[in-house]
């Protein structure tokens, strides 16, 4: 046992906290279902490795480190360190502002020092750990057909990890510092937004420009950039290198990231509590709402619907969400003004893009819309049945749906209406679905409680982003006039069957 | 001639409540119209349950309430169209004004514009909240936002108004305008039933006290006849109070 006080102890009790946060979330807080849970995590994994299978045929087995596979290998790392380094940001921002048990530690004698240096190290542990579980499947399909030095690769995600977290850290304190607390934590989550998209977009971007296409690998590929980039041995590869086995790459690239951890936590973690204080008392300004001061007339859903779409509008974290999602529709809007009057061949491929957005948007809109409400009493006890209730909340949000792609539909009917007909129906039929899995395994809490959509299920969240893929596949299908739509339809309407058969709302 | 009976306002018989133990345990009562009745009881007691099942917001396991003639389990809606419910935490909308959170309470009870505007008016005007009434309630502090609770719970109009603690955290000078505002409705013919800890507000504005301790109801009556009952003739509220709770204790 370590003694109380001591970073081992504080160290202890983090990972004691964030084990059983993570097993909650898991489990969405029931015991029971671990075994469940535990089930259909082999069964992701499983079916992780399949995809991963599919999906890297060509540098697994490269003998030889050329340059095209170093540009892959460093676009791919690029990509995931940008998601990763949102992640982090979003992680380090809560630290400042959650006020949890922030109160208790910092009204104890403990060294402020000594709490952030160990949550900046959870938070690069944590970030470490989440990164390889979504590469592992990618990881060892590469170790079977390419070999042991593949397994350098997971020392390249640790190493990303502690990269991630560190600079994490230094934007937020710079971010604090610049435009104080009151600005930091929306600015934060919209610049973590924007960093996790900036990357595949840009790629997107210069492919549909220089291609025609929505492949993010266009560029990667092409035969410019590989004779522009540099040569194999430059240090700019070292961390390609490492992810391909070279012991020496891997030993600098770990060194520097845990060298890049260790300043961060030495430079910062002393001013953190100084921050958290600050950032405690950062009171909100008072924001006037211009209105005639009338009421305007409304039934009980009229009222619901208007509430829901106020506060959605005015939710700083809802805006960083979204502002995510329509980041990701700015290559299928490229897409749609550079293939305009140029046949139906181009805009087919926007229709699974709109469809998969659709769903996520959806799902994150009736997450909040649903589960989130300040005064659940006060809705409660109003004299309303509580299925209008929810079908108030529901409308809210595939009206929401609705305003947010109403403009590419109606691009899209001038263009290829038959297009713009399909796109429609999976909209709709991607974002009712979504919405059905947020009613299933609703938990009712405050909107405030609601800034991590990890409080949700990660059943939900798994299901949400499978159904809104499956939707996705299954309109491509249509909108390209292929009968194979019909059995397609098949698979998001069995992932639905399974859903709802382990969804609390099944109980 | 003797006056006719005050109807009853809200009727509660045999109402059961179990968690992992019984936390109400067959609760009988019975408040009039334009009274205002105190639900005293020691923690746990069972009084947030009882009340949170009187709002329809928990299914008794047994029992009935009856709220103005209304069976509220058989017709949850047209008992919750005529009472209000103000818990302990102030529960509005952050991200809301008060006048937006108000225009919305009277969307969902059906209220008509006009008169959801007067009354809103009026409530923010009684309850000082005039000047912050287009400013969101995220910057309010915890007596504001109390008061904007209230305010909501009251721009309907409801015959009963259930309060649980609310008075909790409110500076004097809040509490004294919410005290005078929930007078001024049993004075108009409503009914108030409240819990609460300051057994000096019990005192000062109860018509009648109910204690309660393990789900059931030990004692109710004026404040004179609950000292009576304790034997504690002549002393406080909180003496008597104590006395009871104490006997029900023992046995």
């Amino acid at each position: 046992m370590s003694a109380p006080g001591t970073v081992a102890w504080l160290a202890r009790h983090e990972v004691r906290l964030a084990w059983r946060d993570w097993r909650s979330m898991l489990t969405a807080g029931r015991q029971r279902r671990g075994r469940t849970i535990l089930a259909i995590l082999a069964v992701f994994l499983v079916f992780m490795h399949g995809v991963a299978a599919s999906m890297l045929p060509r540098y697994a087995g490269a003998g030889d480190i050329d340059k095209a596979s170093l540009v892959a290998i460093t676009g791919c790392m690029v990509l995931a360190f940008s998601l990763m380094l949102s992640q982090s940001l979003e992680t380090v921002t809560r630290a400042f502002y959650a006020r949890f048990d922030l109160d208790l530690i910092l009204s104890s004698p403990m060294l402020a020092r000594r709490v952030f240096t160990v949550r900046i190290a959870i938070v690069a542990v944590s970030l470490a750990g989440m990164a390889m579980l979504l590469a592992m499947p990618f990881i060892d399909v590469l170790m079977l057909r390419g070999g042991w030095r593949w397994l350098g690769a997971y020392g390249v995600v640790v190493a990303m990890g502690a990269a991630a977290a560190a600079c994490a850290v230094a934007l937020t304190v710079a971010l604090f510092r610049a435009i104080g607390p009151r600005r930091t934590r929306l600015v934060a989550q919209i610049v973590a937004a924007v960093i996790g998209a900036a990357f595949v977009i840009s790629l997107q971007a210069a492919a549909i420009m220089s291609y025609g296409t929505l492949s993010r690998f266009a560029i990667l590929q092409s035969e410019t950039v590989i004779a522009g980039a540099p040569e194999p041995d430059s240090l700019l590869w070292w961390p390609a290198r490492a992810v391909l086995g070279d012991a020496a790459a891997m030993g600098a690239v770990v060194l520097v990231s845990l060298v890049l951890l260790a300043l961060a936590i030495v430079a910062f973690a002393p001013r953190f509590g100084e921050h958290a204080v600050t950032a405690a008392g950062a009171t909100h300004p008072v924001r006037r709402q211009q209105r005639s001061g009338r009421i305007r007339p409304a039934a009980p859903a009229r009222a619901l619907r208007r509430k829901e779409w106020m506060l959605l509008l005015r939710d700083p974290w809802l805006a960083s969400q979204t502002l995510m999602q329509l980041l990701y529709l700015l290559p299928p809007a490229l897409m749609l003004w550079r293939t305009f009057g140029e046949g139906t061949t181009g805009l087919v491929l926007l229709v699974p893009v709109l469809v998969m957005a659709a769903g996520q948007l959806a799902g994150g809109l009736a997450w909040l819309a649903i589960s989130g409400e300040d005064a659940p009493d006060l809705v409660a006890t109003a004299p309303v049945p509580a299925r209008q209730i929810v079908r108030a909340k529901i409308e809210a949000v595939m009206g929401a749906l609705a305003v947010v792609f109403a403009p590419f539909l109606a691009a899209l009917v001038v263009a290829a209406p038959l297009v713009a007909l399909v796109a429609a129906a999976g909209i709709a039929v991607s974002g009712a679905a979504a919405v059905t899995i947020q009613l299933w395994f609703r938990a009712q809490a405050k909107r405030s409680h609601f800034r991590r959509r990890q409080t949700s299920s990660r059943v939900a969240t798994f299901a949400e982003a499978f159904s809104s893929i499956a939707w996705a596949g299954t309109a491509a299908l249509a909108a390209a006039g292929s009968w194979f739509a019909v059995p397609a339809a098949l698979i998001p309407l069995a992932i639905l069957g399974g859903v709802r058969l382990i969804s609390p709302a099944a109980k | 001639m003797s006056l006719p009976e005050p109807a009853v306002a809200l009727e509660i018989a045999g109402l059961h409540k179990r968690f992992d133990r019984p936390a109400v345990n067959g609760f009988d009562l019975a408040v009039r119209t334009g009274e205002f009745y105190a639900l005293l009881g020691p923690n746990g007691a069972g009084k947030t349950t009882i009340l949170r099942m009187v709002a329809g917001l928990l299914r008794p396991d047994a029992g009935a309430i009856r709220i103005f003639g209304v069976d509220a389990l058989a017709d949850p809606v047209a008992a919750k169209q005529v009472a209000a419910w103000v818990s302990d935490e102030p529960m509005i909308y952050d991200k809301l004004t008060p006048f937006e959170y108000l225009e919305f309470v009277a969307g969902l009870w059906g209220v008509d514009a006009a008169t959801a505007e007067a009354r809103s008016r009026e409530l923010v005007g009684w309850l000082g909240l005039a000047e912050h009434a287009h400013e969101r309630c995220e910057g309010f502090s915890k007596g504001m936002r109390q008061k904007v609770a209230l305010a909501g719970a009251l721009v309907h109009d409801p015959k009963l108004i259930i309060l649980d603690e609310p008075l909790t955290g409110l500076d004097a000078g809040s509490a004294r305008q919410v005290k005078e505002v929930l007078r001024e409705r049993v004075r108009a013919g409503g009914a108030v039933v409240m819990t609460t800890h300051i057994l000096e507000v019990a005192e000062r504005m109860a018509d009648r006290i109910g204690v309660i301790a393990a789900g059931r109801l030990i004692a109710q009556g004026t404040l004179d006849e609950l000292r009576a009952r304790s034997g504690q003739g002549g002393a406080s509220l909180e003496d008597a109070f104590l006395a009871l709770v104490a006997d029900q204790a023992a046995a």
